[in-house]
């Protein structure tokens, strides 16, 4: 077991605990904090990885913008912690909740054992640092330049579509919390 | 990295999506619902990031790079959402949200 072994496993218990804390804590404040930390596990992963660029923006976003503007909102409207009143619907989809995700991971485990997804044999591939374009396939590379051309070639459109999806959300949100002063005739 | 193979990588997105549906499912207040979601898009990025990688291919990066822009704006609108549902009802809990029940 070598030093990366043991990096993944601690950020791996790091991405998933966090996780595991944020759904089960009672308080939004302690939740929202627990995220930060699952969405720092999952960076690391990415750093792993070798996705740098993705860990950097995971990191911007997620944990920079994302998580503050949820810790924002939670200390605007003060919410308090849930009530403790375990009523029987909240047991039963609780359990629900729990048969279903046994499920979703029992079925993942047995597909991906069963036909291991056609990953080759050699785990983790040489990445070759010259490579830029074979063709139409993008190879994967540490480096941003790669990164960049396939948004503004082979993803030309989507990019354009996310942008727009963007524009959208943000005139969405000033209109939904924009108060409107209804005239009076 | 010999140990380590992109199974565990999927095993752990698995994970994180499993985690992330059961505070979907179990959670009440709409801002953990909220997060869990995010959790989700997590773990399907963890998964997509570790193929991308075992298969040298940069397509799935690139896709996680949408599904962050997507996340975003999600957040954003769901949040404006949210506050303007708290004006309305003074909670955030999917309980009191009852008005189409009958």
């Amino acid at each position: 077991m070598n030093l990366l072994d043991l990096l993944f496993f601690f950020f791996s218990s790091l991405a998933a605990g966090g996780g595991l804390l944020m759904v089960v804590s009672k308080h939004p404040v302690p939740a929202a904090l627990f995220m930060i930390l699952s969405l720092v596990g999952v960076a690391s992963l990415f750093v792993l990885l070798e996705a740098f660029f993705l860990a950097i923006l995971q990191i911007l976003v997620y944990a920079g913008a994302v998580m503050v503007l949820f810790l924002f909102i939670i200390m605007l409207l003060d919410v308090g912690p849930d009530g403790g009143k375990a009523s029987k619907i909240r047991i039963l989809s609780g359990f629900a909740g729990a048969v279903a995700v046994g499920l979703i991971i029992v079925l993942l485990l047995h597909f991906s054992q069963q036909s291991g997804f056609g990953l080759s044999s050699n785990a983790w591939p040489e990445i070759n640092a010259d490579s830029f374009v074979n063709g139409s396939n993008l190879t994967f590379s540490t480096s941003v330049k790669n990164f960049g051309y396939g948004l503004f070639t082979k993803y030309m459109l989507p990019l354009q579509v996310a942008g727009f999806l963007l524009l959208a959300a943000m005139v969405g949100v000033i209109i939904l919390s924009k108060k409107f002063r209804i005239k009076k005739p | 990295m010999e140990l380590v193979t992109p199974h565990h990588f999927l095993a752990l997105g698995a994970l994180l999506f499993g985690i992330g549906f059961f505070g979907v499912v179990v959670r009440r207040n709409l801002l953990l619902v909220l997060m869990s979601l995010e959790l989700m898009l997590n773990g399907v990025n963890v998964a997509l990031v570790s193929f991308s990688r075992a298969g040298l291919n940069l397509d799935g990066s690139l896709f996680v790079f949408f599904i962050m822009t997507v996340a975003a704006a999600e957040v954003a609108l769901g949040l404006a959402l949210l506050v303007a549902l708290y004006k309305r009802r003074q909670s955030v809990f999917s309980e009191d949200m009852s008005l189409l029940r009958n």
